[in-house]
């Protein structure tokens, strides 16, 4: 028999938290990358 | 005895990463390069990452859409049934959108940044991909993979036109380089690894029209490639570095080719030409692309 359990708390926060962070990161190196497109752009 | 399962847990990262197929992604990305570097023009070094990067992420987008198409036929092989989606980790709406989501954010940074005749060539080659491709052509015609190359052959050609703004004669024969080697490098796979695209319905040349007509194409393809992979040294555009080592790595491909497309597996054949066909189809397009890249820098 198998019984439907709530996934663990814990385990939902780390999955998110590593997905925030990556998200940040990849989000701050877009940024920098927009950045010297436009010096690119302008030069 | 109760076995406990958990609901959905939010999807780990490291699957959407797994959704774009990193692996197929380096491919695309090393004949964009070439095709930037081969270009006569030169483009600002940010300007260039930027254009790869957005090959790479219309790619890794095209994919997400592929495997969002394909879940129901993932979960049936076993080469895939591992996936996100399949295997239930992630869910069909997630991958949709994200595959979306990549597909439309690299062809708006590649207008934006690089041009929109590029933009509007990748646009083309994600829907090619993901649409002609995956959903219209690979369940109809055992074809699928000559005309999936195409989609493969896109990046030298988005490349060629980041850094250069138009489309001449050049990227357009190193889209048909590649379009045309991709048939013997797949097929050539097709007939050592039993895959079992049979079971969930999707029609393989082996499978189809059997090993010897796969065969014969194989030699085909590869005879067609020879002559084609000279064409820029005889266009003018390139040197003898590039003739030179498109004729020796184009011969040598034509030999191992002719002798998979002239012979017939015995039962328990080890499949040895196969494999080094399939192994010399990598290094090939490696090596021509570098090639290139080499005939370039030296004439600059």
């Amino acid at each position: 028999m198998t019984d439907n359990l709530p996934p663990d708390p814990e385990e939902i926060s780390r999955i998110q938290r590593s997905r925030n962070n990556v998200l940040g990161v990849l989000l701050g190196a877009f940024v920098v990358l927009i950045f010297f497109i436009s010096l690119a752009k302008m030069g | 005895m109760t076995q406990s399962v958990s609901l959905q847990l939010p999807t780990d990262w490291r699957d959407f990463l797994a959704l774009t197929k990193p692996r197929v992604m380096s491919l695309v990305v090393f004949t964009g390069i070439c095709g930037i570097i081969a270009a006569p023009e030169r483009i600002h070094p940010v300007l260039a990452f930027t254009a790869i990067l957005c090959i790479a992420i219309g790619a890794g987008g095209a994919a997400a859409l592929n495997q969002w198409w394909e879940a129901d036929l993932d979960a049936g092989m076993k080469r895939t049934a591992a996936r996100p989606l399949p295997s239930g980790r992630m869910n069909t709406i997630e991958a949709r959108d994200f595959g979306v989501a990549l597909s439309v954010g690299s062809v708006l940074l590649m207008g934006l940044a690089i041009g929109w005749l590029a933009a509007v060539i990748l646009a083309i080659s994600i829907v090619y991909y993901a649409v002609i491709y995956t959903i219209w052509l690979k369940p109809r015609t055992p074809q699928n993979i000559v005309i999936g190359g195409g989609a493969g052959a896109f990046p030298p050609l988005i490349g060629w036109v980041a850094a250069t703004g138009e489309i001449t004669l050049m990227p357009v024969l190193l889209f048909a380089i590649i379009f045309f080697w991709t048939p013997p490098h797949f097929w050539a796979l097709a007939l050592f690894v039993k895959s079992d695209y049979a079971k969930v319905g999707i029609p393989m040349m082996p499978v189809v029209a059997g090993e010897r007509a796969t065969r014969r194409q194989i030699l085909a393809y590869a005879a067609l490639l020879l002559p084609l992979s000279m064409a820029p040294w005889w266009v003018g555009g390139t040197g003898s570095v590039y003739g030179i080592s498109a004729l020796v790595l184009g011969l040598v491909f034509l030999a191992l080719s002719a002798r998979v497309g002239l012979r017939e597996a015995a039962d328990g054949d080890t499949m040895k030409p196969e494999k080094q066909l399939f192994a010399w189809s990598v290094i090939y397009l490696f090596a021509l692309f570098a090639a290139l890249v080499t005939d370039r820098l030296i004439l600059a």
